[in-house]
């Protein structure tokens, strides 16, 4: 790999830039593609290579494909999972940790700055805003998860309303199914859609039992996960 | 996190160490899992960095073939020649480095040049 593959491929996972390697597995000959920018050796001649592309960029997941006397590895590098959190409550302080070693850059968001402290969050990224305002920033794209625990509807509510109309592929909601009830009586007079308000997991997490804050972090990033991925085995 | 290496690190922490060896001077190798067959411990695209002192960053499966893989980079390391490397209950090395899974993996294995 040429240096200058690796540092624009750097560069690109830190500004969350899509980007495409694609590997000559015999001869090692590379070419790094960052938008319309082509970085190292040529691309190698393949007719079916840009839908590969594509497809391997979509489904985020490598794959081999043979060209003449040689086969070419395309490896997608599609940015990092997100994880807003909205709440910097119990949970959060599980959940936070748990999804950075899953992969996910977290942002936890809670404007009660008594809460969002940094003795509370060691090394996890706060923001003190309201959670509509951060997401009008840096909107839910379809690699984000969004997961509100404040339990209080002033901060709740707002980041529902913008994630339930963004690309998120998860958004979870803490709450019993009696304070879920008004929740969805509230967001359908937002002018939320049903097809919309059905997009939510609430109460937030798989059915695991779970009691403690720590194993209800477990349930919401599994259930996060399963969203993600969907399961293996069917039926 | 009390260790170096988590057990699970994330790719761009393999390719932020890989670079951190070049720009001290370190040569280094970069395997990456390229294709899989039947369960493997770990998927496509998967990387391991290896400097020339054997130490490493990520992972190319569940710890069991990552003593031969880095073998060969520090072959790639000297020869700077690309190496394909698979391994599988088919092969007969797998006896020595074996798969426990039972999975069969191939590794791309490179050297970054400085």
């Amino acid at each position: 790999m040429k240096r200058i593959v690796l540092k624009e491929l750097r560069r690109a996972r830190d500004s969350r830039v899509p980007a495409t390697l694609v590997t000559d597995l015999s001869t090692g000959a590379q070419t790094l593609i960052v938008g319309e920018a082509f970085y190292g050796d040529p691309l190698p001649d393949a007719s079916e290579l840009e839908q590969v592309i594509d497809q391997v960029m979509v489904k985020d997941k490598g794959r081999t494909i043979e060209a003449g006397d040689s086969r070419i590895f395309i490896q997608p590098f599609n940015p990092p999972l997100r994880m807003m959190i909205i709440g910097a409550v119990h949970i959060s302080q599980a959940l936070a940790p748990m999804a950075k070693i899953t992969g996910y850059d977290v942002t936890v968001i809670d404007p009660r700055t008594a809460w969002a402290t940094e003795e509370r969050f060691p090394g996890v990224v706060l923001d003190q805003r309201w959670p509509d305002e951060v997401m009008e920033e840096t909107p839910p794209d379809r690699g984000t998860a969004v997961v509100t625990l404040t339990h209080d509807p002033k901060i709740d509510d707002p980041a529902l309303e913008v994630a339930l109309r963004s690309d998120a592929f998860y958004i979870g909601a803490l709450g019993g199914s009696k304070t879920n009830a008004k929740r969805e009586e509230r967001l359908k007079e937002s002018g939320l859609t049903a097809e919309q308000i059905a997009r939510l997991h609430a109460p937030v997490g798989l059915d695991l039992g779970s009691v403690s804050p720590a194993e209800i972090a477990v349930a919401t990033l599994a259930q996060a996960t399963l969203a993600l991925r969907g399961p293996r085995r069917k039926g | 996190m009390t260790t170096d290496i988590l057990p699970e690190s994330s790719q761009d922490d393999v390719l932020a160490q890989a670079d951190a060896w070049l720009d001290a001077g370190d040569k280094v190798a970069l395997a990456t899992v390229v294709r899989t067959w039947g369960s493997s411990p770990r998927p496509i695209g998967s990387q391991l960095a290896i400097n020339a002192d054997g130490r490493f960053a990520g992972s190319v499966s569940g710890g069991c073939i990552e003593g031969a893989v880095i073998t060969e980079a520090l072959e790639t390391m000297e020869d700077g020649k690309p190496r394909k490397l698979e391994f599988g209950v088919s092969d007969a090395m797998a006896w020595e480095v074996g798969l426990a899974c039972g999975g069969e993996i191939e590794v791309f294995v490179e050297k970054l040049d400085a």
